[in-house]
């Protein structure tokens, strides 16, 4: 059998297994997905035409919602496989489906990333001025140009370690340890620099005192160091009651313990960056009061998220710091839905609006999103749940569902 | 190894051959233009031309004239009268600079609309490049009371004063750092210019722009034909697409003839000043040398070529 | 390699900082050096001699009056104290009137021609020499070009416009202007 054959073979098997042999409660969650993706289309396809003015975005907040998401989901990439650190630390038994799932989900993750920035970009046909070698990347001096470097490059790390993994899963080859482990321990330095890469795309702007902060970037890391582990946390009780995926309740107290640490470190900076501002008092406070409160008597129409995301983060710390509500299944959930929500609040509304409210001249647009940046922000999530399903469903029914024998033929 | 008992699955493909990486990108690129042009930007325009136009600084001095000639006839033909495109190269021994009277401006907004005039700005919907902000006497230059939508019945309105505010043409300008692809830069006479066929519209530099100088056409720009002015430049006064970022260019199609900016001529009280920083002899470096000179967010570290200054 | 260049290019910016000289003056000033060594002068505004240096636009005369001597013999009777005028009843003095007076400025003999301080006639074309008599800065900036308006070329031919062009003489400020329409508001750019 050829390697072309072989790999064919392994395109229509595994999508074979995608769309087959699911429960209706996938069905229905894809038909969810797939309706997200369909309206999306529309929405897109308007904005496509008329342009971003059928966003809520302006020059004086000329990035919004889809920017946000951007970011937050650059977060969730990177600390999906950092994981496989503490996974390593602890010598957790199913280490090898804990990276593994921890760079699906980075894969999904950075395809949302990039659609993000593909509908945000006022000239998506001219994508390929992007690309090195064939467009014209601005490099050393262009974080942006770095970013889709080190995205890109993440990206194709965790899609070949995963993808090798599941093919040698479905193939019964044993993988190679030091290939697939090499690039593991490869990807955990770049994930940490994709989401500081991305911070410094906003840390470098002078022009943006809300952003002008050198710990921006930390902020970033532990911030994402909560969301991405919150997500793998609901994926792994779902997937050891549907599949025979074991792993250990210590494990995942214990990740949720290191969640705490994380949140409580994201805590401190915050708090850090408060203090500065307020006790300092200078003109750039006004970022801050258009986050918290409002401007020129006007409410703010962020202030109640910024104060939700605020809330949340304390709440969720101390479910994760107390052993009791740790250890306790259903605070531990609450805590990890409440970390999920508080951080792409703050990622997705309370980073970039107010370091544009008010814009560099002093005058305030107060942006909230359009229903088409809704819309099509739900479609590019339905893209990535559909992704992050669709591979998970494949490695489950690789690692767990085959038969030994049938994925191990007699004579190999 | 051995073949395995296979799921069934069609015939695989043989695999492409004889073309290089770049040409098989380039074949990819010119089918996707093709679906682009079909679904909806056909009605801007977006020719397959556009699609792979490349960089001005990339253009060999023919296909610069091509494109030149190309655009002229494409744009004579949208506004119904002659258009001349040029490029024309910055002088030597020239750098231009900016000096506008804090004490003289009254704000009454000529400049604003003599620059929409002169540089093909969409009416609708609506993109000014110069923003006139006005503020309290008293409170100094403090950007957060600034107000850029007062309507008066008549200005001066009494305790205020008034600071536009257009593109500073930084020496060390931060939209053209932050550019991810090299479509926005300075040229040799100092003017930050945009190549409009190579921005991609991430609006990086407008972020990055400490000044609210860049506009970003959310919509097709719209310009009533009898008022749209066929003296244009490449990198100025042409017009934008929809999607693409564009600024002051300093008028790049009158000072590199020799001509004042239209916001210099337009202005009734004479309080904007333009000319060549090298020339010890021009009426900028005069001001330079005997007026206080206020430059806007001077610590920044961009150093503007836009210098406001107290004349009385 | 591109790290390498970023490397590089983090160095070059992390050198000490030199001394605070916009970089455009150091420019000048290598060009004026250059300019000594080679024929490459930086474009220079063309320097022009005696009127010709300042052309300037015509004085705004209202309609009808000039010349005056059509009213104005040279050998009529001249009351020279303050005095209502009748016939120039539409001229408001608000120049210092109260120590100043039309023939301060307007020649008694010939009234085609005003007159500096130290009884020299000038023509109207040439009334900012008597403007400068009092503002001698502003002159100097006018001169320059800092002062008041001018349009045409930055690198050549300038129009200049007289000081009477905008301030009326007998009633210099400036009188308030209608400012043209505010921008839209972003919420109502759709």
């Amino acid at each position: 059998m050829t390697l072309i054959s072989k790999v064919g073979n392994f395109v229509t098997g595994t999508a074979r297994m995608a769309f087959l042999g699911g429960n209706r409660y996938y069905y229905a969650w894809l038909a969810v997905l797939g309706l997200c993706i369909v309206q999306a289309s529309f929405a897109f396809a308007h904005q496509f035409q008329y342009g971003l003015i059928s966003t809520s975005m302006r020059d004086s907040v000329s990035w919004g919602f889809y920017i946000g998401n951007f970011t937050f989901f650059v977060g969730v990439a990177a600390a999906a496989v950092l994981l496989v650190v503490p996974a390593y630390v602890y010598d957790w038994k199913p280490i090898k489906e804990v990276a593994l799932f921890g760079e699906l989900l980075a894969v999904a993750s950075i395809v949302m990333c990039l659609l993000f920035v593909l509908v945000d970009i006022g000239r998506p046909d001219r994508f390929w001025h992007i690309i090195p070698f064939i467009g014209r990347m601005n490099l050393p001096s262009a974080i942006m140009a770095w970013d889709a470097i080190v995205l890109n490059i993440y990206l194709a790390v965790n899609l070949v370690v995963a993808s090798y993994l599941v093919y040698c899963g479905y193939h019964g080859i044993h993988y190679n340890r030091k290939f697939v482990w090499s690039l593991v321990i490869f990807s955990i330095p770049m994930a940490i620099s994709i989401h500081t890469v991305t911070a410094f795309l906003y840390n470098g702007m002078a022009s943006r005192p809300y952003w002008n902060s050198a710990i921006l970037a930390p902020r970033f890391i532990a911030s994402a160091f909560c969301s991405g582990p919150a997500l793998l946390l609901i994926l792994f009780q779902i997937l050891r009651k549907v599949s025979a995926f074991e792993i250990k309740d210590e494990a995942i107290h214990k990740v949720a313990e290191l969640m705490a640490y994380a949140m409580g470190f994201n805590l401190f900076l915050f708090g850090a960056e408060v203090f500065k501002e307020y006790y300092s008092n200078t003109h750039e406070l006004v970022h801050y009061q258009y986050l918290f409160a409002g401007l020129d008597g006007k409410a703010s129409p962020i202030a109640l998220y910024a104060w939700m995301s605020l809330a949340f983060a304390v709440i969720s710390f101390f479910l994760f710091l107390i052993p009791k509500t740790r250890r306790n299944m259903v605070t531990m959930n609450i805590g990890c839905v409440l970390i999920y929500a508080s951080v792409y609040i703050e990622k997705g509304i309370a980073l970039i609006i107010p370091g544009f409210t008010p814009d560099q001249l002093g005058q305030v647009y107060a942006y909230v999103p359009s229903s088409t940046e809704l819309r099509v922000a739900a479609g590019v999530f339905g893209v990535g749940f559909l992704l992050f399903t669709l591979m998970v469903k494949v490695s489950v029914a690789i690692l767990f569902e085959r038969p030994q024998a049938e994925a191990q033929p007699a004579h190999a | 190894m051995r073949e395995l008992p296979t799921l069934p699955m069609p015939a695989p493909e043989p695999p492409a051959e004889g073309y290089t990486r770049r040409e098989a990108l380039v074949m990819g690129l010119f089918a996707l233009a093709a679906a682009a042009t079909t679904t909806g930007c056909a009605a801007d325009k977006l020719a397959l031309d556009d699609f792979v136009a490349k960089h001005f600084k990339d253009l060999s001095p023919a296909e610069l004239q091509d494109r030149l000639a190309q655009m002229e006839k494409r744009y004579t033909e949208s506004y119904g009268k002659p258009v001349k495109v040029s490029a024309t190269p910055a002088q030597e021994g020239v750098l231009f600079g900016y000096a506008l009277d804090l004490s003289r401006c009254i704000g009454c907004r000529k400049c604003v609309y003599g620059c929409v005039e002169e540089n093909n700005q969409s009416r609708d919907p609506q993109t000014h490049w110069i923003t006139v902000l006005e503020m309290d006497k008293e409170g100094g230059v403090n950007l957060q009371n600034a107000n850029a939508f007062y309507d008066h019945e008549t200005v001066p309105a009494p305790g205020k004063f008034y600071m536009p505010v257009a593109c500073q043409q930084c020496e060390n300008p931060p939209c053209v750092k932050v550019c991810p692809v090299e479509a926005t830069w300075r040229e040799p006479d100092g003017i930050v210019v945009i190549d409009y066929d190579w921005c991609i519209g991430c609006r990086n530099c407008i972020a990055g722009c400490p000044y609210g100088a860049r506009r970003f056409n959310w919509g097709t720009p719209g310009i009533p034909k009898d008022e749209f002015n066929p003296v244009t430049e490449y990198l100025g006064n042409r017009p934008r697409q929809r999607g693409v970022v564009e600024k002051c260019t300093f008028c790049i199609q009158r000072v590199r003839q020799g001509l004042y900016p239209k916001c210099v001529e337009v202005c009734p009280v004479g309080a904007r000043k333009f000319g060549n920083l090298l020339d010890p002899e021009s009426e900028i470096r005069y001001i330079i040398e005997n007026k206080r000179v206020y430059i806007l967010k001077e610590e920044l570290n961009t150093q503007p070529k836009f210098f406001y200054y107290y004349g009385l | 390699m591109a790290l390498g260049v970023f490397a590089a290019s983090l160095l070059t910016a992390c050198r000490p900082v030199e001394e605070h000289v916009p970089r455009w003056s150091k420019a000048a000033a290598a060009a004026v050096r250059q300019a000594d060594d080679t024929t490459k002068a930086p474009a220079k505004t063309p320097v022009k001699t005696a009127a010709a240096q300042f052309p300037v636009a015509p004085p705004p005369f209202s309609d009808g009056v000039f010349p005056c001597s059509e009213c104005h013999g040279k050998t009529d009777v001249v009351n020279r104290t303050p005095h209502p005028v009748e016939f120039h009843e539409d001229i408001v003095l608000r120049h210092d009137e109260k120590n100043r007076w039309c023939l301060d400025c307007h020649d008694a003999q010939n009234r085609d021609k005003l007159h500096l301080a130290d009884g020299r006639l000038i023509d109207f074309t040439e009334s900012y020499k008597l403007c400068g008599q009092c503002h001698g800065p502003t002159l100097r900036d006018w001169k320059a070009g800092e002062h008041g308006k001018r349009t045409g070329m930055w690198n050549g031919e300038k129009q200049y416009l007289l000081c009477a062009n905008c301030h009326s003489p007998h009633s210099p400020g400036f009188k308030p202007l209608k400012p043209q329409p505010a921008p839209v508001r972003q919420e109502a750019i759709k």
